[in-house]
């Protein structure tokens, strides 16, 4: 859920938006936000599944240290999408494992 | 590859680093600033709440008002800042392996200061991998960087200011906190804080601990537990909360790989977070020329990392030649004064006796050496 209006900060600009795709489905965002933060305001939390147990995995540093939020971004796998601003028009996919620039994996 | 020749180089442009780039660079020097992230300041930009301290750190005046004025202070400087660069290594001759803009590029500096602050620990129980547990630190950026609430019924976990600070700072972004845990006997935090969520009716459950996180795909339940004074859990005292995210707020690690590449040697201090790189009053570590500020020197607070920023810069600045050793001494009595009132008190005293311990580790290593490096 977006915070537009808070008690010490500014009101938020939303007047920048743009459009990104995960798994296929679009996506609204804010222009220059990291793309983790566009997928939780949409109620995105699970962004990839671990490589031995298949465990789903979501942010955890919010600050590309962790790798935790890794995804296929514009088919670049392994992507930190904590730290990676979105792009109009961005195709963003849950990650299995260690993912592939192949693009093999399907939406899921 | 290109190669890009500075007086000083500095990796890291949040409290500690920004303050180093300042410092050196209004001395005269040369200073190039390198940060991966797409905007600089650090985590000072997440701090919404007023600073501690005394007037000369700028109590009463919110992180990131701090961080504006820092910025402004350092473009008026000269200093080159570099963003969206990725630093990925670093040579025993201290050369420096630089992404910027998509080119490769070797930083070759006569001082390098690296200030690239810490990162936050995890703790593991079952269901901590579940998603919607993730640290302190990750949903405060989230709210007042990112602007998005991470939940609605948020528990944290760990009582220190971080797990106070953003509890306080979750409430205010509109988010239900549902309960703060804590496995001490006691608090960690400033009173101040913990009296701010304790009157807006945050119930405290010291003595406990998560016993397990539950959820299919995310998280939905957190179950905690009562622990003894050897933190083992009771049984029998379990309690069930509906949640849909776990903060751990359960200390930080400084993020010290660029410096064991370049071959310093380290201690181990827990109360700084881990294993630190030796340096001395001046902020230079065991690899002559190579320079350590803010919470990468053990975990403190941003105050703090202002003020060993600016004694690495002055200090650089006047290894380089750009201040005379009288002018260097005057601001060094400064920071040093400024650094010892920040590390005293009930909670300081702490910091200034492990920054003791570090240096006379650092003293040990020099006499070993022969006095010199």
């Amino acid at each position: 859920m977006r915070i537009v209006e808070h008690p010490i900060l500014d009101e938020l600009d939303t007047t920048k938006k743009v459009t990104i795709y995960c798994d296929g489905q679009p996506v609204e965002a804010l222009e220059g936000e990291p793309i983790a933060s566009a997928l939780m305001n949409a109620g995105i939390r699970s962004f990839r599944y671990t490589v031995k147990r298949h465990e789903k995995r979501g942010i955890f540093c919010a600050i590309g240290r962790c790798t935790d939020c890794m995804m296929i971004v514009d088919g670049v796998p392994n992507t930190r999408t904590c730290v990676t601003p979105v792009r109009d028009g961005m195709h963003v996919k849950t990650q299995d494992g260690l993912g592939s620039f192949e693009q093999k994996e399907e939406a899921k | 590859m290109k190669i890009k020749e500075v007086d000083v180089a500095i990796v890291g442009a949040g409290s500690a680093g920004l303050s180093a780039a300042y410092q050196a660079a209004t001395a005269g020097a040369k200073v190039l600033v390198m940060d991966e992230n797409r905007l600089p300041g650090g985590q000072l930009f997440k701090q919404i709440h007023k600073f501690f301290g005394s007037r000369a750190h700028q109590a009463g005046t919110r992180g990131y008002v701090i961080g504006q004025q820092l910025l402004e202070r350092v473009e008026k400087s000269g200093a080159e800042v570099w963003l969206n660069t990725l630093v990925y290594g670093m040579q025993k001759d201290c050369s420096l392996g630089v992404i910027h803009d998509g080119e490769h590029y070797v930083v070759k500096a006569k001082k390098v200061i690296i200030a690239t602050g810490a990162k936050e620990n995890y703790l593991a129980f079952p269901g901590s991998t579940l998603p919607g547990v993730m640290g302190a630190g990750a949903a405060q950026t989230m709210i007042n960087v990112n602007r998005v609430l991470p939940g609605q019924r948020i528990m944290m976990l760990g009582s220190g200011n971080v797990g106070l600070i953003v509890s306080y700072q979750l409430m205010q972004a509109g988010a239900d906190v549902v309960a703060l845990v804590e496995a001490a006997p006691g608090i960690g935090g400033y009173g101040v804080h913990a009296g701010k969520i304790r009157r807006a009716g945050v119930p405290f459950y010291v003595s406990h601990t998560i016993k397990e996180v539950i959820g299919k795909d995310e998280v939905e339940k957190v179950t905690i537990v009562q622990v003894d004074s050897k933190f083992q859990q009771i049984p029998g005292t379990e309690k069930t909360f509906d949640v849909d995210t776990l903060c751990l707020a359960v200390g930080l690690n400084p993020m010290t790989e660029l410096i064991w590449m370049a071959g310093c040697e380290f201690c181990f201090i827990p109360a700084f977070g881990g294993h630190v790189p030796l340096h001395d009053r001046n902020m230079e570590t065991s690899v002559a020329g190579l320079y350590v500020a803010g919470d990468v020197t053990g975990v403190e607070e941003a105050s703090s990392a202002m003020e060993e920023g600016n004694m690495a810069g002055v200090a650089a600045a006047e290894a380089l030649g750009y201040l005379s050793a009288e002018d260097a001494a005057a601001k060094k009595a400064e920071i040093t004064g400024r650094l010892n009132t920040l590390r005293s008190g009930q909670f300081g005293e702490k910091r200034r006796v492990a920054k003791e311990q570090q240096l006379q580790y650092m003293a040990d290593y020099q006499a070993k050496k022969g006095g010199s490096l």
